[in-house]
Order: C-alpha cells, then structure tokens, then sequence
C-alpha cells in the first residue's frame, strides 16, 4: 500500500520527477540501459493491447453501426449508422433512451450506497479488529468468507433468503419480529432496491476490510501512545491518527470500490435473472439487456462507449481533486 | 551486454507474435476431421445429468453404426441461445445443435444455419415424415426451412388429483371461467387453485400468444411487423395476469417464481392446477406418481379447442440445425437422420417425455398415455406455431417481461386494469426493432 504514495502523489502533479542527469557523456548509455525495461515489458504491453484495447475499439467502432442480427454473421455488411445509435441512447423521450436515463440514476444512488455502507463497515471492523485479542484471527478469517465464496452460489442463496413465500428473511422480519404487516416482496418491485443492496455490501465490505486492515499495519503504534500520553481519547486518536493515516489507502480502495460497484454484473444477474425490477435496473445488466434481448449490438456498444466515457471522467476528476485534498491536508 | 539485449529482444518478439497467433488460430468447430462432429445439445431432462445419461449411450451407437464420433456437450437453456449468437458472429460454432423451435427464424434471419431445402430432406427421408404443425416452426413462413424438428411439445392443463378430490371436483375446467370458478373453489387455507410462472419471460410470453389468439388477435401482423399492443394483445394479457390479480386464485407470491416453483407448487398441493408443456416427468421428478396428477387440454373462451381463436397451446418443441459453416456436412447429415429416425425418435422422446416430430414413431404404443394422448390431440389439432418471424425472440423477451412487471404490481395488491397493460404493451412495441 504504501508503494502508491508516491506515484498517485505523481499523479496530483505534486513532487517532481527524477532530477535530469548531470553530465551528457552518461545520458546516451542511461538511455540505451533504459530500454531494457521497456523490452521486457513489451510481451505484456502486447498482450495488454490485444486483450483490452481491441477489444474497446471493437467495441467503439460497433457503436456506429447497425449490427443488428442479420449482420453479426458478417460486420462489414452492417451499414454505418454515424450517431445514430448514440442519438437513439440520450432521447429521453423515447423509452430506450427513458429506460437508460433511470438505469444511470438508479446505479448512482445504489453505487454511492453501496460504497459508503461497504467502506464504512469494512473501516469500523478493520479499527475494531487492530488491537490483538483472543479469536482475533478466527474473526478475521469469519469477515472475509463473503469475499472468498464463489458469487453465482453466494448470490442464489440469498436469491432463496429474499424469496416471498418460504424466504428466510421474510421469516425473521414479518414471522418471527411482526416488523411489517404481510410478507413483502424482496426480488420484484421496490424492495428490490433494498435486497440488492444488502446483497452487494455483504459481498464488498470484506475486500474494504482487507484493504484497511493492511492499511492499519502502517501506522507507527508510537503515534498512538504518544497521543494516549497526551490525553486524547478513542474517538481522538481515530480522527487525529488512524483516518488521516489512511487517507491514501482509502484514496485507492473507494476509487476501486467504486468502479467494480457501478459496474456489477454478476449479483444482479444471477439475482433477477434475463429482467431486473426497474429499481434495480443497474447499468451493465441494462446495457446487456439492450444488445442481447433485443439483438442490437450497435446500442448496446454505444451506450457501453457513454458508460466508458462516464467512468473515465469520474477517475480523470476523482484523482487529482483527492491527491490536491491530501496535499493540502499533509 | 549487446548479446544480450539482442536476445531478450528475440524473446520478447517472439513471445507477442506467438501470442498474436494463438488467437488467430483454430479455435475449434469440430477441426474438420471427416470422423468427428460437434454437437450441442438443448437440456431435455430434469437436470444436465440425465442428458449425458440419455445421450451418451444412442451417440456410442451412432458411432457404431458409421464411425463418427460426436464431442457433445449439453447446454443450460439460459446459455443456449447466448452460446448460438457468439458462435455466429465468429463462425467458430459445432457442426449441429438443438434450438428452441421459436427461435427458428430469428436464427434464419442471421444466415448462421444450414437451409433444409428438399434435396436436404430427401437425405434424411423426405420432409412427409415429419409432423405438419411441427415443420411450421422451423422458419419464417414461405422461406426454406433452418431448421429440423427434433422433439416436439405442447400445452396441457395439469391438476393435482388429491386436491380435486377434496374439493370434491371431478372434471378439469374446459373453459376460463370454469377454470376461474374452480381455482376460487380450491383457494383457501393458504393453498391456492392454480399456479403461475409469474418472472420467467418465456412462460409469460408462451400464454400471452395463446391468451391473444384467443381474443382473435396476434402480436404480429401478416406482415410480420409487430403489433404488440393491439387490443386482442391487451385483453388477452389482461385476463392472463387477472388470474393472479383480480380473481386470486394463484398466490401472489407467484410473481416472483421463475425457477420452475410452480411445477413442485402443483407436486405438493400448494396449487392445484398448472398450465405446463409436458410437465409429466419433472412432476415424477419431484415425487408424484402417474395416478397423482391429470392432464387435460388448456381451456379455451368457449366451445372446444381447434384453430383460430380456439387455439390453445403454441407448438412447442425442440428443433435439430446444423451450422452452415460446418466442415464435415456429411457427418452432420448423417447425424441429423440419425437423431430423427424413428427407433431415435422413439427412445429419446421416452426418456424426455416429449413427442416425436416424426409420424411413424408416434404411432408407437409407448406414446399413448394419458398425458401423451392430450398432448399429441393439442399438437395436431389446436396448436399454432409462435410468429416465425425474425423479431420472435424481441417479442418474447419485451412481452414477457411486461408481464413479469404486472405480475409484481399485482402480488404488491395494486390491481391490472386493461389501460395498465396496454401501456406497458404500448412501451414494448416502441422497443421492438424497426
């Protein structure tokens, strides 16, 4: 964790790079001992652009066409469509465009949850585990099951937990706690949201608690006797100490968290099947329904390339506004 | 220094373009061996298990008779039709698969298939032998066939004998509002009189066709352009989800199942009805005995089953294709008249409880149960094919999930007025291809 200071510092335009070298004589021999590195790295650059960048431009080059089912045999017959694709996807007006728009609201309120709920359990069990005591590890072990668990076996078995007539959650709250009047209903309708929700924090917050465990490791325990010297209290020392100390950690891991939250496929797929209720109608799962249901992948791809351009913009402002609030803050 | 550099150079040239080929090269498609094919097999039994177990034995005897060894491979229904498009876009499918008989000319329309002219047929014994309804879903109409028919289903109306007993009923309904009557006499205490596979798509869009061509409509026009919320569309999908909304007798919880529930709700008792294709051998599955369950025709508005608005069952059925690009169309014809003829036919559908799509194998005594019986009466009188046009698997997936959308408004105790389904249905049809 500590190796990203620095670069993500980089990154922020705070500290400057290397010095120049001083004499010339050297600088043509640095130069020709600098390209090793980058020779070796040239397999996994190759690969790196055969594996993720064709693909992406594959895909963008898709989005102004009309790749409909009667082309995917052969692309190039597909006619060029220009922006059309693009238009059908931001008309508001039209239900395509409408569907996609409360998509888009729906998976930023749920990944804003979904993130603070994830980070905040994980940040609280990581502070509350960080002093050793019996059962710490068996603890520890016990947080992270969610995370290790396949998801398509995790996912059903909350699928039958959320289920209306014989649900295990149905049976805590209405039959055992007579906390609402029926049975509600937790995989269609509006209290889908809430079942979706439980579902992915459940499945995040131990990769949150990981991280800021590892997080935690770093901080000098001297910092901490130092200040219980001084007289500062729990909440204290969290605030003063463990939360500042962590700030790059959890620069990185909301960032991280936040990327693979907007863009969950798996949890709602396997949760509400080939059609999400529309309140947990997330993005990706929308965007699949829009290419393979009605067999138009040149919407699909188009509204995929407005998703790309979303997240990059969300990672092009988050970092350098965090690293110029830590900056300031250091 | 320099020899070194020179070779770290070759290395890594060398790693990227044996990276480069490895993807350029052959992935698959049977490798064009003329003693092997591929074959993707559609899930028929009650789990992917009893495929292999029924497969694998009849595949050894094919191999036996003409030497060609089939690498099959049974595919969940949630992935088949996934599996089918990638294959098509890349040309890198099997030589033959199974599909869905309803997805026949969306598939046609992407030209990944074999077409099965006449000269095609003759090589497997002439098309006479198959069944007529069964050849009408297997491409758009006036078009060459894509497709052969494999295994062939239908709708039938299967109650719980127990609870009919109890309630002291001792006819199925033959009509909607009999069957209404009915499920309201066998609601109660928490059971219910019929039920609804409320979040499965296809199910939905299964009974909206019947349910539409009931009120004298379709979902598309002769045309074959879509008219998904024409008012026969809107009063058939009205009285469908009505079941559930307005006169009750499914349980609300039923909006949600789409995981095969309502057929162990009918093994149980919990319902005492279902509407089902061939639900015989996953009842067995689940516990119940031949005695347990009857089978009776799907209720029509009145009168008796036949064509036009007395249709009461889609032809439903499994379909054997072969891909075009196929480098062994020998073996596969040799495959496809294997699968389809009539000891085949006959052993296959036994195991699956489905019929067979040929007429000769039909006729085999194994065949006349009492659930057959209804089926195969369903088949060949009042049975019609899905639109076989190329939007089909659209209309499916747009309609169906209207209704899994008014199911859940329903189960949340709001009613389903007509104007509600129509502007869902209105909201569907905008998002059917132009």
């Amino acid at each position: 964790m500590t190796t990203t200071t620095p670069r993500l510092r980089r990154a922020g335009g705070k500290g400057a790079p290397p010095a120049a070298p001083p004499a010339r004589r050297g600088a043509a021999r640095r130069i020709r001992r600098g390209s090793l590195p980058y020779l070796f790295l040239l397999p996994a650059l190759a690969l790196e652009l055969l594996v993720h960048l064709v693909p992406m431009i594959v895909g963008i080059v898709m989005s102004f066409k009309g790749l409909t089912q009667f082309y995917i045999r052969n692309w190039n017959e597909a006619p060029w469509t220009g922006l059309g694709n693009y238009k059908v996807a931001v008309d508001v007006d039209a239900p395509v465009g409408a569907d996609l728009l409360r998509s888009f609201t729906v998976t930023c309120a749920f990944t804003l949850l979904a993130v603070g709920l994830a980070w905040l359990l994980g940040t609280a069990a990581a502070v509350l585990m960080q002093d050793a005591f019996r059962g710490r590890g068996w603890l520890r072990a016990l947080f992270l099951t969610p995370y290790a668990l396949p998801v398509y076996t995790s996912v059903i078995v909350w699928m039958f937990m959320f289920q209306h007539d014989n649900g295990l959650v149905n049976h805590v709250v209405h039959d055992q706690l007579h906390l609402t009047s029926g049975r509600p209903f937790w995989l269609i309708g509006d209290n889908s949201f809430v079942a979706l929700l439980t579902v992915s924090v459940w499945r995040n917050w131990p990769f949150a608690f990981l991280i800021i465990t590892a997080g935690l490791q770093n901080i000098p325990r001297d910092l901490y006797e130092a200040s219980a010297i001084d007289g500062a209290g729990v909440w204290r020392q969290l605030r003063a100490i463990t939360l500042p100390s962590l700030r790059p950690v959890n620069q990185v891991l909301v960032l991280v968290l936040f990327l693979w939250t907007f863009n969950d496929f798996n949890v709602p797929f396997v949760m509400f099947g080939g059609s999400a209720p529309p309140r947990a109608d997330l993005i990706s799962v929308h965007i699949y329904q829009a290419s393979f249901v009605t067999w138009n992948f040149g919407t699909g791809s188009a509204m995929s390339v407005l998703l790309l351009l979303f997240l990059l913009l969300v990672t092009a402002v988050y970092l350098p506004v965090t690293a110029k609030l830590r900056g300031r803050d250091a | 220094m320099r020899l070194f550099r020179t070779t770290a150079l070759a290395a890594a040239t060398t790693l990227a373009l044996s990276a480069l080929a490895a993807c350029g090269g052959d992935g698959g498609s049977g490798g064009g061996d003329a003693k092997t094919i591929t074959y993707w097999a559609s899930n028929q039994g009650a789990d992917l298990s009893v495929d292999k177990k029924v497969l694998a034995p009849e595949l050894a005897k094919f191999e036996q008779q003409t030497g060609i060894h089939v690498k099959y491979e049974v595919v969940p229904w949630s992935d088949l039709l996934k599996r089918i498009l990638a294959a098509a876009t890349s040309g890198q499918g099997p030589d033959v698969l199974n599909i869905g008989n309803t997805w026949s000319a969306s598939l046609q329309a992407t030209g990944a298939l074999q077409e099965w002219d006449d000269a095609s047929f003759a090589k497997i014994g002439g098309k006479d032998r198959f069944l007529a309804s069964s050849l009408s879903a297997t491409g758009a109409a006036g078009k060459t066939p894509a497709a052969v028919p494999l295994y062939s289903l239908a709708y039938a109306l299967y109650y719980n004998k127990k609870r009919f007993a109890d309630a002291g009923i001792d006819k199925p309904p033959a009509t909607w509002s009999e069957l209404v009557a009915t499920g309201k006499k066998l609601t109660k205490d928490g059971k219910y009189g019929l039920a609804i596979e409320g979040a499965n798509n296809s199910e939905n869009a299964h009974h909206a066709f019947v349910f539409a061509k009931q009120h004298g409509g379709d979902f598309f026009d002769a045309a074959g352009k879509p008219t998904l919320d024409s008012q026969a569309a809107v009063e058939g999908v009205t009285q469908y989800v009505n079941l559930l909304a307005g006169d009750k007798i499914a349980a609300p919880g039923n909006a949600e199942y789409m995981q095969n529930e309502s057929v162990r709700d009918l093994a149980t008792g919990k319902a005492a009805m279902l509407l089902w294709q061939a639900a015989g051998t996953a009842l067995k599955a689940r516990g119940m005995k031949e005695d347990d369950y009857g089978v009776a025709p799907v209720p029509v508005q009145s009168g008796a089953p036949g064509q036009g608005a007395q249709v009461n069952s889609m032809v439903a059925g499994i379909n054997i294709a072969m891909f075009k690009n196929t480098k062994n169309k020998d073996g596969a014809f040799q495959f496809v008249k294997f699968m389809t003829s009539d000891a085949e036919q006959k052993t296959l559908n036994t195991a699956y409880g489905s019929l067979p799509s040929v007429k000769a194998a039909q006729e085999d005594p194994a065949f006349n149960t009492p659930e057959r019986s209804v089926l195969r009466k369903a088949l060949a009188e009042s049975a019609a094919p899905l639109p076989q046009v190329a939007a089909e698997s659209q209309f499916e997936d747009l309609v169906g999930a209207a209704m899994k959308e008014l199911f859940a408004q329903a189960a949340a105790g709001k009613p389903v007025t007509a104007d509600d389904v129509r502007k869902r249905l209105q909201k569907a049809q905008q998002q059917m291809p132009k």
